[in-house]
Parts: C-alpha cells; sequence; structure tokens
C-alpha cells in the first residue's frame, strides 16, 4: 500500500486528523500543492460510493439555515451516518477577513461522527468558497453525507447547486420581498423549499401560500417540494428530511443524479478555464457546450474525474502552461 | 454596605458570613459559582476547575442548610446573585427556612433574576428568551402573594455598562430589559396590584468615570422609569413611580497599568453617584482598586469599604439637599440624555410591538442581537478610541512613565483559591446523592416537568423538589428538556469600520503571511470552562476579521476536548482562549496538550500563573495592560508565520 493508499483508507474510515489534513491540503493555494491536490481528489474520487450524498443548504440571511442543518444532522446521525458539513460564510470585501460563525450553532460532541469545517466565501460572490468542491470531494470519501451551507444574498444565492446533488433553499416567513429579488426561473434550481419558522404561525402560513402559488405556475417536474418547518417545536423537520431523501432516490432512478454529479465537474472545469484562460480560452476550445460534451465522453470513457482533471486536459489542449489554481 | 462574598464550599462561605455578622454585617451578599449559576451539579464535565472559584457551589438543599448555618434567616437580609436558575436558589431558601419553621413573609432579601443582562453581557443563561421570562413572572407573583419582603427582580444596567454600552444605551436596553418583564406579568396579576408589582422592580446601575454625564445620567434614568411608568402602566401612586436603585462604580475603566490610580477613580465615580442626590441611591459598593489584577484580599476590600465611609462621615455631602439642583449645565444634559434614551427605548420596544399577524415584528431572540450587536459595537469604538489616544486614559495610554510599585510585588497581590474544596465538594454531593430518597425525588421531578410543560408557576413544585434532596443540575436539565437550552448572540456581526493606517499595515502582513502558508490566516477564538464574560473575546475577534483573519468564534461554554476538536477540523493556525474566573491554570494545558498549532490566552491572569501558562507550552499571555488590540493581531500573526517558518 502506498502512502497515499493508507491516506485514503483513514479518510474513509473517517479519520479527523487525516480528513482535516486532507481538507488543508486541497485549501492550500500554493502552486506548489497543486500536484498533491489533484493526486488526493482523484484517488478519493476513485473510492466513493455513489450513495454517498450531497445536500446543498441556503438562503438568505437570517433565515434559520444553520438551526435546520442541525437538525438534520442530527436525524442522520441517529440513524448512525456520518456527516460532514462545509459552512460558507461571506468574506469581508474590504479587509478580506471572515466570521466563520455557524460552529456557534452547531454543537456536536467530539465523538460524535459530525465533522465541521468552515469556509469563507473570499471573492466569490456567489456564495460558494473556492476550495468548496474540493472540500466536498473530500467529505465525499469520508461522510454518508455531506451539507453544503451558503449564504444566499441577492441574485446569486443558488449557486450552491454548482456542488450539490440536492438543493434545499430555506425561506423565512414574509420573504415575499425576498422572492422579488430572485430572477424569473430561480425557483426551478432548488428541490425542496423550507419555509422556516413555522411557529409564527399566520405569517407562515401566508408566506407558504404565496409561495404555493408561484410554483404552481412551473411545470410539474421542475416544480420544489414546498415544506413547512419549526426547528423550535421540531415540527416539518422529518417531513423535509424525507423530502430531501424521496428526491434523492427520484433522481437516482431518472439517471438525473448521474447527469448532475457530471455537470459539477464540468462547470468547475469551465470556471476555472475562464478564470485563467478568459473567455477567448473557452471559445477556442470550441465554447462551453464543446467542453461540457467533450467532458462527458472523457468522464465515460476514463471513468472518475475531478474538475481539475478535466482543466489540466483543456489547457494542456490550450497548449498552455501546466496549469495551477 | 456590604461585601459580595462566598467561595470554595458552602462549609467556608458560612464562616465567612459568621464572622461578617458579628462585625456588624446586616445584609449578606451571596455570590455563588458558575457551575451553580449555569445550573450545573460540581461533577459535570464542564465544570472541571470551576468548583467554587467564583462564589460558593450550592447543589442541593444540604448545601443551603450549611451555607446558613446558626444564621437567623428571620434576622438576615439576603441578596442572591443569581438569574438563570434564581428560581431554583429561591425555593431552597424557602425549603431551609420552612424546615427551620420561619415564615414565609419573614424573609427578606434579593434574587438578581436579570437574564437579558446575562445574554447580553454576562452569559450564565441557560433557557429561551420566552421560557426564561415566564421562570422570572413565576417567582414575581409567587413574591407578590407569598415573600412581601423579597425583591424577585433587580434590573441591571450594570454590566450593560461594563460591556461598554453607551450611557443612552446603558438606561435604554435596560428598561427595555425591565418593560419585558412588566409586560410578561401584568396579564397574571390582578390590575390593582399591578403598581405593587412596579415598585417591587429595583436596579442595579453603573457610574463611570466621566462626572458630569453620570450625575445627569441618573437623573434621566428616574426620570424615564417614571414616564414608563405612568404612561405604559398608568401608575399614579408616586411612591411607586420612584426608581429603586443601587450602584456600583465602574470596574470597565480600572486599570492594571498602575493600579493605584484606581482609587482616585473610584472615589471620583462614587461621587457623583451622591451628588446625583434627588435621583436618591440607596445603596453603593466599591470595587476593589486592583480587580484588573485578579481575586481582590480583604484589606483591598477594607479600602473600598473606607473610601465611602469617609465620603459618608467625614465629608458634609450627606447634609445638604441635591446642590445640582437649578444647574443649567446639569439640566440641559440630563434633558439631551432622556430624550436620546427614549428614541433608543421606543426603537427596541417597536421591535417587540405586534404586527397585523399577531406576531412580533422581532423575535426576542431578534431583539436581543440587534442590542448586543450595539454593544459590540460601541465597545469596539471605545477601545479604538483609547488606543488611538483619543479617550485619555491616565498611566495606559497617556503619562506611562512610572515608579516600581512597592503596592504589587510578586505573589503579594492577590487571592488564590484552595485547590483541595473542589474535592470536598465532590465528596459533598456524592454523600448528598446516597442520603436522599430517590422515589421522592423523582416524583418531584416529575411534577415539576409536568408544571413547566403546562406554563404553570414552577415555585411550587420546585419548592417540593428542594424538600425533597433534588440537585440544581437535576431541576436544570428537567427544565432545559421541557424549556430548551438557549446560545445568545455573540454581536461580532456587525459592521463596524475600524480604520487608521495601522490597520492597512497588519492587513498587509496577514496578506503577505497567508500567502507564503498557502491559506489565508485562520483563528478559533473561543472560551473555555463556565465564564460568560465574552467582551474581551469578542472584541478580539472583531479586530482580527477587520484586519483580514478567517475567524472561527465558538462562543462560551466549551470544554478544553471542545475546543480542540473544532480547532483540528477547521484547521486553524492559531487558537485565542480567553479566561477571566480564574480557571485558567485547569483548563488551558488541556487544550495547549490536544492540539498541535500554538495557542494564545487573553483574560485576568496573574503574572506567577502567566509564567506557568508559558511553561504549558502557551505562545503569549495577554492581560487587560495589553490594551492596544492591534498589536495583539500583529503579534498573533508572527506568532503564526514562526510556527509555520515563514517569519
Amino acid at each position: 500500500m502506498t502512502e497515499l493508499d493508507e491516506q485514503v483508507a483513514r479518510i474513509q474510515k473517517g479519520d479527523s486528523l487525516e480528513i482535516a489534513t486532507a481538507l488543508n491540503c486541497v485549501e492550500d493555494e500554493r502552486p506548489k500543492s497543486s500536484a498533491r491536490k489533484r493526486e488526493l481528489l482523484g484517488a478519493l474520487a476513485r473510492v466513493t460510493r455513489e450513495g454517498s450524498f450531497v445536500v446543498g443548504v441556503t438562503g438568505p440571511p437570517g433565515a434559520g439555515k444553520s438551526t435546520l442543518c442541525n437538525a438534520l444532522v442530527r436525524r442522520w446521525l441517529a440513524r448512525g451516518c456520518g456527516v460532514g458539513v462545509i459552512a460558507v460564510d461571506p468574506s469581508s470585501q474590504r479587509s478580506g477577513g471572515a466570521l466563520l460563525g455557524d460552529r456557534e450553532r452547531m454543537k456536536f460532541a467530539p465523538h460524535e461522527r459530525a465533522f465541521i469545517r468552515s469556509l469563507a466565501a473570499r471573492d466569490q460572490l456567489g456564495g460558494l468558497a473556492p476550495a468548496a468542491r474540493a472540500a466536498v470531494g473530500v467529505m465525499r470519501a469520508a461522510f454518508d453525507w455531506t451539507l453544503v451551507e451558503t449564504v444566499g444574498v441577492g441574485q446569486s444565492e443558488l449557486d450552491v447547486e454548482r456542488v450539490a446533488d440536492v438543493v434545499v433553499l430555506v425561506l423565512q416567513p414574509g420573504a415575499g420581498d425576498t422572492l422579488q429579488f430572485m430572477k424569473a426561473g430561480i425557483l426551478e434550481i432548488p428541490d425542496v423549499i423550507a419555509v422556516h419558522k413555522w411557529d409564527l404561525g399566520a405569517l407562515a402560513e401566508q408566506t407558504y401560500t404565496d409561495l404555493q402559488q408561484t410554483l404552481s405556475r412551473l411545470p410539474g417536474d421542475r416544480r420544489p417540494q414546498l415544506v413547512g418547518v419549526s426547528s423550535q417545536t421540531g415540527q416539518g423537520v422529518t417531513e423535509l428530511a424525507e423530502s430531501v431523501e424521496e428526491r434523492l432516490l427520484a433522481l437516482c432512478d431518472s439517471g438525473e443524479l448521474a447527469h448532475r454529479r457530471l455537470d459539477v465537474h464540468c462547470r468547475w472545469a469551465l470556471e476555472l478555464l475562464e478564470k485563467r484562460y478568459g473567455e477567448y480560452g473557452v471559445e477556442r476550445l470550441g465554447g462551453v457546450s464543446a467542453v461540457r460534451d467533450e467532458s462527458r465522453r472523457l468522464v465515460e470513457s476514463a471513468g472518475c474525474l475531478t474538475g481539475l482533471d478535466l482543466f489540466d486536459h483543456f489547457a494542456t489542449r490550450l497548449g498552455l502552461d501546466p496549469p495551477v489554481w | 454596605m456590604g461585601i459580595y462574598s462566598g467561595h470554595s464550599t458552602p462549609e467556608a462561605s458560612n464562616t465567612l458570613y459568621r464572622e461578617n455578622i458579628k462585625k456588624g454585617q446586616t445584609r449578606l451578599s451571596v455570590a455563588f459559582d458558575l457551575p451553580t449559576q449555569t445550573g450545573y451539579d460540581s461533577d459535570h464535565p464542564l465544570c472541571v476547575g470551576e468548583v467554587g472559584k467564583v462564589g460558593v457551589p450550592v447543589t442541593s438543599i444540604s448545601d443551603m442548610e450549611t451555607l446558613f448555618d446558626q444564621i437567623d434567616l428571620a434576622k438576615i437580609g439576603t441578596n442572591m446573585t443569581i438569574n438563570a436558575p434564581a428560581a431554583w436558589l429561591l425555593s431552597l431558601y424557602v425549603a431551609v427556612a420552612e424546615r427551620r419553621g420561619i415564615p414565609r413573609s419573614e424573609l427578606r432579601g434579593t434574587t438578581q433574576n436579570d437574564i437579558f443582562k446575562e445574554y447580553l453581557s454576562r452569559g450564565t443563561y441557560i433557557f429561551p428568551p420566552g421560557p426564561s421570562l415566564s421562570l422570572i413572572a413565576d417567582m414575581i407573583v409567587f413574591a407578590l402573594d407569598e415573600l412581601p419582603h423579597w425583591q424577585p427582580i433587580n434590573v441591571c444596567s450594570y454590566h450593560l455598562q461594563e460591556v461598554g454600552a453607551t450611557p443612552v444605551q446603558e438606561v435604554a436596553f435596560a428598561m427595555a430589559n425591565a418593560v419585558a418583564v412588566l409586560d410578561e406579568v401584568r396579564p397574571r396579576v390582578p390590575a390593582e396590584r399591578f403598581a405593587e408589582v412596579f415598585e417591587r422592580i429595583s436596579w442595579f446601575c453603573n457610574a463611570s468615570i466621566r462626572f458630569v454625564e453620570e450625575i445627569c445620567k441618573m437623573h434621566a434614568f428616574a426620570n424615564v422609569w417614571e414616564r414608563i411608568g405612568r404612561e405604559r402602566y398608568g401608575i399614579t401612586d408616586e411612591k411607586a413611580l420612584r426608581l429603586r436603585y443601587s450602584v456600583q462604580v465602574n470596574s470597565l475603566g480600572l486599570t492594571e497599568h498602575q493600579p493605584e490610580n484606581n482609587i482616585a477613580r473610584i472615589v471620583i465615580e462614587a461621587l457623583g453617584v451622591i451628588l446625583a442626590k434627588n435621583a436618591r441611591t440607596r445603596y453603593l459598593q466599591l470595587p476593589a482598586w486592583n480587580e484588573a489584577l485578579g481575586l481582590p484580599r480583604p484589606w483591598d476590600q477594607q479600602l473600598s469599604l473606607r473610601i465611602q465611609q469617609i465620603l459618608a462621615f467625614e465629608t458634609d455631602l450627606l447634609e445638604h439637599e441635591d446642590i445640582f439642583e437649578g444647574s443649567k449645565v446639569v439640566q440641559a444634559r440630563t434633558a439631551e440624555l432622556e430624550t436620546q434614551i427614549w428614541a433608543e427605548l421606543e426603537r427596541v420596544l417597536a421591535m417587540a410591538e405586534e404586527t397585523s399577524g399577531g406576531k412580533p415584528r422581532a423575535t426576542a431572540e431578534q431583539r436581543i442581537a440587534y442590542m448586543k450587536r450595539a454593544l459590540v459595537e460601541s465597545n469596539a469604538k471605545r477601545l479604538a478610541a483609547i488606543e488611538s489616544g483619543k479617550r485619555v486614559v491616565v498611566g495606559v495610554n497617556k503619562f506611562t512613565e512610572t515608579e516600581a510599585s512597592p503596592l504589587t510585588q510578586q505573589g503579594e497581590g492577590i487571592l488564590t483559591v484552595d485547590q483541595a474544596a473542589e474535592q470536598r465538594q465532590l465528596a459533598r454531593l456524592r454523600s448528598h446523592r446516597e442520603q436522599r430518597d430517590a422515589a421522592e425525588v423523582s416524583a418531584a421531578l416529575g411534577a415539576l416537568r409536568e408544571v413547566a410543560a403546562k406554563g404553570e408557576n414552577v415555585m411550587p413544585a420546585s419548592i417540593r423538589c428542594a424538600h425533597a434532596g433534588v440537585t440544581t443540575g437535576e431541576w436544570s436539565d428537567a427544565l432545559r428538556a421541557v424549556l430548551g437550552e438557549y446560545r445568545g448572540p455573540t454581536g461580532i456581526d456587525t459592521s463596524v469600520h475600524l480604520g487608521g493606517d495601522d490597520i492597512e499595515s497588519t492587513r498587509a502582513r496577514v496578506n503577505e503571511v497567508s500567502r507564503k502558508i498557502g491559506r489565508r490566516l485562520k483563528v478559533l477564538i473561543g472560551k473555555p470552562g463556565l465564564d460568560g464574560h465574552s467582551s474581551g473575546a469578542e472584541q478580539i475577534a472583531l479586530f482580527a476579521r477587520e484586519a483580514g483573519w478567517e475567524v472561527v468564534y465558538e462562543g462560551i461554554r466549551l470544554t478544553p476536548e471542545q475546543i480542540a476538536s473544532s480547532a483540528l477540523q477547521e484547521g486553524v493556525h492559531l487558537i485565542g482562549l480567553s479566561s477571566l474566573a480564574g480557571s485558567h491554570l485547569a483548563l488551558v494545558p488541556r487544550v495547549v496538550k490536544a492540539v498541535d498549532v500554538p495557542v494564545v490566552v487573553g483574560g485576568i491572569i496573574p503574572d506567577e500563573d502567566a509564567a506557568r501558562l508559558l511553561e504549558h507550552g502557551v505562545a503569549r499571555v495577554y492581560t487587560p495592560k495589553d490594551y492596544d488590540l492591534q498589536r495583539i493581531i500583529r503579534e498573533m500573526v508572527e506568532i503564526v508565520a514562526r510556527a509555520n517558518g515563514v517569519d
């Protein structure tokens, strides 16, 4: 067994120290770490089970995402599952610093199989941290469930779909204002919409009814499931978890899940390409859809490739420097 | 004049109380240890190193009986500084009196019972705001019917100033908290007795070094309270409308540098309280001059008492009416403060008003979060002003040259607690558990859970628990299960802008080291143990974020193991621990041992302890002497740079 194999085996067993080290490695932005990072993520991807799921939870500030995540994690832990949480908070544009406050609301005993890594969104406006995808790669290899929590502000709140198998949008009562800010069609993205703080009564019910009406205009297969939840009384938590789980089963059966997972890596590669070589670079590769098609073919023939591998492949095709990010 | 005391074990505190009574003290002021204040038994894992530290542990009726052994509860008045489990400690007190055949009507005293300032400042809360308010109301209603000489609540503006409140915030927020309590009680008492409830609310205020402003603040305080009584509650009885308050002057402004200077500060602050004579304080208490260094000795407390006695008996201050009555300056500033306080109070109260949906516009949690954030911002601005020299603190940021002090020689300046006391207390608890009737304990707890679930008054069921020998931890756990637990807001999600040239250069250095290490600098700030004074930790978190760090703030009440585990999961480069309750020697080394990143510690830590912490591998110890937060943040960067070989 090589050293890498041993490391991967320990991560699969849920060894905290090894998982933490792997996360530190994939977060490392120095060029000298890029080879190691690719090697590790590739090895982890090869051993990751299909049945390890990624749930994205997003919503405006104050909607109670962390409290709700806490309830979901508790449920999965109680069933004997291991859970990884990636909590993303915004960075200050002025100082570059960030306050990573979710741990405060999610408390687990050291012996429980829950592992929380907070990430700062850095310069990403979309509520997603640069290392989030790579971190998901580590968590998926280690745990049955990976929860990615992002703060959604304004129009880009659903970027979490770029890493998740299913997306839960958390709204609070009186969120009508928030909805107006959303682009047309954005409500198609979440798989489940949770109206939180159900204990507020009439106000919550009103929001629920408003949403129901809006959603009824969407075609049935794109209509998110709507659930009323209160983490204070516990009402609806089971229903929410069941909605998520049912949705995952349906996605598995229809083959949509495999498609989504492939797309995660495709978009990862595309973003890196655009960041490094600009739109011009992507055009030279034949445009976005050509990159997608080729990525699909590559993955189908070669098996597990991460977004990083795809990026390297395209960069080489462009005949440019050995890539780093 | 009295002394806030209690330590080690119920026996030791009882001895101390009896000595003080012999010397003429008529009112006891009981300090409880943190496990008791946060509703844990002495043997709970969170309590290691905390038992008997900042006060006396009381886990059951047997501890309460020992504490008041040979003290006549019909003669003595007892002030209990207890909040989240106040209903429980009052129940124990009532039960002890009952065992001795003393009627409830003869009991005199106060329970602090102000949960809001715990959320905003001291951190010894247990239950969420809604259920906590209901517990407070239970006690007020019970006292109204059963304990005619008991003050069930003492609303504290004091602690708000200690975490940096401006005078306007101090009064407005405390008033908002009192209004929340009164609104909760109002539907539960007959209308004709409500004035009595209003009159029974007593206050605990603060006074800072800004002499004239503090005099005006006290006048404004009394006026606003009267106005609330008249306008909001329709009270007309002049006696009931009077603000009944005691004052302890400011500790926040007392310095570790040249601590003898604090004597002058204390005198001036006390003078302001006395001169606001028309505002009529009932009781004045002064801190010890060397409080910023550690636990004061009896000698230090004696000096505080003597200062009061000189003011009262040597001067002619008490011979005259309010000497500022008619002063234009005082009148104008008082009126101005009153207007500002009223505006801020209305802003907070408006949050509580019902919308058309029948629910408050903001939940109690959101109101608390608003106030907490405002306090954190004020404190950050205060610290930034001291750091930049805009606000002068003599001996700290101006006139800092000093002669060697004969008053603070090594090992002499502070009192330490007997370490074996914790073991004795654990043994007491074990033997108490063995001796009681287990069936009655579980029946009494069952009854308590039942009334709590139904929303009935918990006092009678709690008194039954007290007689049955239920412990503090069991009583609290029973209610935790029914009422839920709460984690208060941290207030550091503020966007307060801390500018200045210094911060730019710090940011540049943070960026440089981050680039060399490969990840942005990440620090975990946490408070091990039960101490809830989170102000220092919050400010470090805030300033670090402003300097460009990624900050994981873990909040209060963590075990060393939890901190170590979080640090590992988060992959932080540094851990910052804050400890103000004297349990640093028990807790910090356990964190250091369990992690492989540098650990820095801040708090009230005597020099000898600091040396021991450094021996245990702590990278750096900060005390109140280190007021320059920018410098602390810069040192933290260098510690990480060195640890990662990129300095």
